[in-house]
């Protein structure tokens, strides 16, 4: 796209810092506003649920960047400012307070807010969902050894939080509307690992029950969570992570495209072609899944699409599309994911889950969609380097425990090289 | 503290002076040094901040552990000195400390 000049970001996460950096990596050299709503600069959100939670990371550490570097980058940044209004046929943002701020091409990386159901109780003190760093600031001084904390939600923000808080010495009970943890994003087998070992550090599951009630004890704060069967689990206070709604309320009231997130093409390109959105806001064509629109929570997605949007503003070509990736920190177990297993018919295991290191193999027919892989880095990215290939792997391979992961990586693609 | 030197690819020499407790990748990253992703931010789940540990630092840097070695087997282009820069904390006596960084993270 030629004539640009201006370009605004708003949202300060990953995503709208990473479309910073990439702009510059891409030679753009015209200005670039970055408007966060959020006081800090762009910071690594998966350590807040994990070592910023714990402590063991400072607010200083979680910054991908300090802020005073993005002036050397000729990046202005405007933290703690709303953007109220999109005027696309002006090309203009407002923020609150009234200041508008031109622009010849806008990414939105508004992100989400975290979900808030409409459960009794769910406004009261001593209640918290787990997004932002300031989240976090105000739950940390409440994790004191033997204060019990309820969790509502065992997705992997509710299991991270789990394990910071055990870890922690505080009582933990994880209610769960759905039968088992990680329903929605990983297999019933590892979800029964994971089950199993918080279970061994002594986190009490309240599964397939509902949340009803959010009770206030006599200081008016929340002291437990009235389930549907009846019981009610008590507590100091309550944690809520039951997932994240896309932020994309300027993108609605400016008339763009919008289908639980902003819809885009394969360029980042919103129905305004001046217009982009990026990260977990957005829902893009995935290639490497048929071109079916997705909308995707991560840090992969962060970045790929502020990669994304920096090519398309500066007409370079199109980065290869990666094939998504995340991870979960829990006690001594490091998750690693690539792919997506939806639709799988099989399974094939790596290594001993007793031993606390193994991996699984999600196929469907002969055809490798994903791995999961606790402790097993090699596993995690030989797989995800087959599926960049869009090869696949012999199962019976995978089962040959004298070779390493690097030696059945090899051979899977020598032999997807002779087939082909 | 230390002044750590990255050298990229392409011979761009950048001295940095990075404080202790951070890792090299950090150092880098915080100091717009092209050439480390670290996609990741240094959970060790991506394997995109690979660098060559100039020959004379090997010993002082230390080795990777089985975790590390094992990601580094699907770094591209990987040499005896790999390692991937996350893993290496920072202190006084990693000044001087020199890494060349590779072609590309991907």
């Amino acid at each position: 796209m030629s004539g640009i000049q201006r370009v605004v970001i708003v949202g300060g996460g990953h995503a709208g810092g990473e479309a910073a950096g990439q702009l510059r990596a891409h030679g753009f050299a015209g200005d670039i506003t970055l408007i966060g709503e959020e006081p800090l600069a762009p910071y690594q959100r998966p350590p807040l649920s994990k070592a910023y939670l714990s402590g063991a990371l400072s607010a200083e550490r979680l910054l991908i960047r300090p802020a005073e570097v993005y002036a050397e980058e000729g990046v202005r940044l405007v933290l703690g400012r709303k953007v109220i209004w999109l005027d696309r046929q002006t090309r203009r943002v407002r923020l609150e307070g009234g200041q508008e701020i031109p622009y010849d091409a806008l990414i939105l990386a508004t992100g989400g807010r975290a979900r808030r159901p409409p459960t009794p109780g769910i406004d009261l003190v001593g209640v918290f969902t787990l997004r932002t760093a300031a989240d976090v600031d105000f739950i940390r001084p409440r994790f004191l050894p033997g204060a019990r904390l309820a969790v509502i939600g065992a997705g992997y923000i509710g299991l991270e939080v789990a394990a910071v808080a055990r870890t922690l010495g505080l009582h933990v009970t994880v209610i769960e509307a759905a039968q088992r943890p990680l329903a929605r994003v990983t297999s019933p087998e590892m979800a029964g690992f994971f089950l199993d070992r918080h279970a061994g550090r002594g986190v009490r599951f309240a599964l397939g029950v509902q949340a009803e009630a959010i009770l206030p004890g006599p200081d008016g704060a929340a002291a437990g969570v009235a389930l549907a069967d009846g019981t009610t689990v008590e507590a100091d206070l309550v944690i809520v992570g039951v997932g994240i709604a896309p932020e994309t309320q300027l993108a609605e009231l400016s008339g763009l495209v919008v289908e639980d997130g902003v819809v885009t093409d394969s360029g980042a390109r919103t129905s305004d072609p001046a217009v982009f959105a990026i990260g977990d806001c957005a829902r893009r064509p995935l290639a490497c899944f048929g071109g079916r629109l997705m909308r995707l929570e991560s840090v992969h997605n962060a970045i790929e699409g502020a990669k994304i949007a920096a090519a398309t503003i500066t007409g370079a070509a199109p980065p290869i599309e990666e094939i998504p990736w995340f991870w979960s920190d829990q006690y001594d177990l490091k998750l690693t994911m690539a792919g997506l297993s939806a639709g799988y018919d099989a399974i094939v295991q790596r290594g001993a889950p007793e031993a606390g290191s193994f991996a699984l193999f999600y196929y469907r027919g002969s055809h490798l969609l994903a791995v999961d892989a606790v402790n097993r880095p090699g596993e995690y990215l030989g797989a995800k380097q087959i599926l960049q290939k869009g090869a696949t792997i012999a199962p019976a391979l995978l089962q040959d425990m004298g070779k390493s992961m690097k030696q059945i990586v090899t051979e899977a693609l020598a032999g997807a090289a002779h087939a082909g | 503290m230390a002044k750590i030197t990255y050298i990229e690819h392409n011979g761009q020499v950048h001295e940095v002076d990075v404080a202790s407790g951070m890792s090299v990748m950090e150092g880098a990253v915080k100091h717009l040094v092209p050439g480390i992703d670290a996609d990741c931010g240094g959970a060790c789940a991506c394997a995109t901040c690979h660098v060559y540990v100039d020959p004379a630092w090997v010993e002082q840097t230390g080795k990777a552990s089985s975790m590390e070695e094992s990601m580094l087997d699907f770094a591209n282009e990987v040499e005896p000195t790999s390692r991937l820069s996350c893993q290496i904390r920072v202190s006084d006596a990693l000044d001087g400390l020199v890494v060349r960084l590779p072609a590309s993270q991907h």
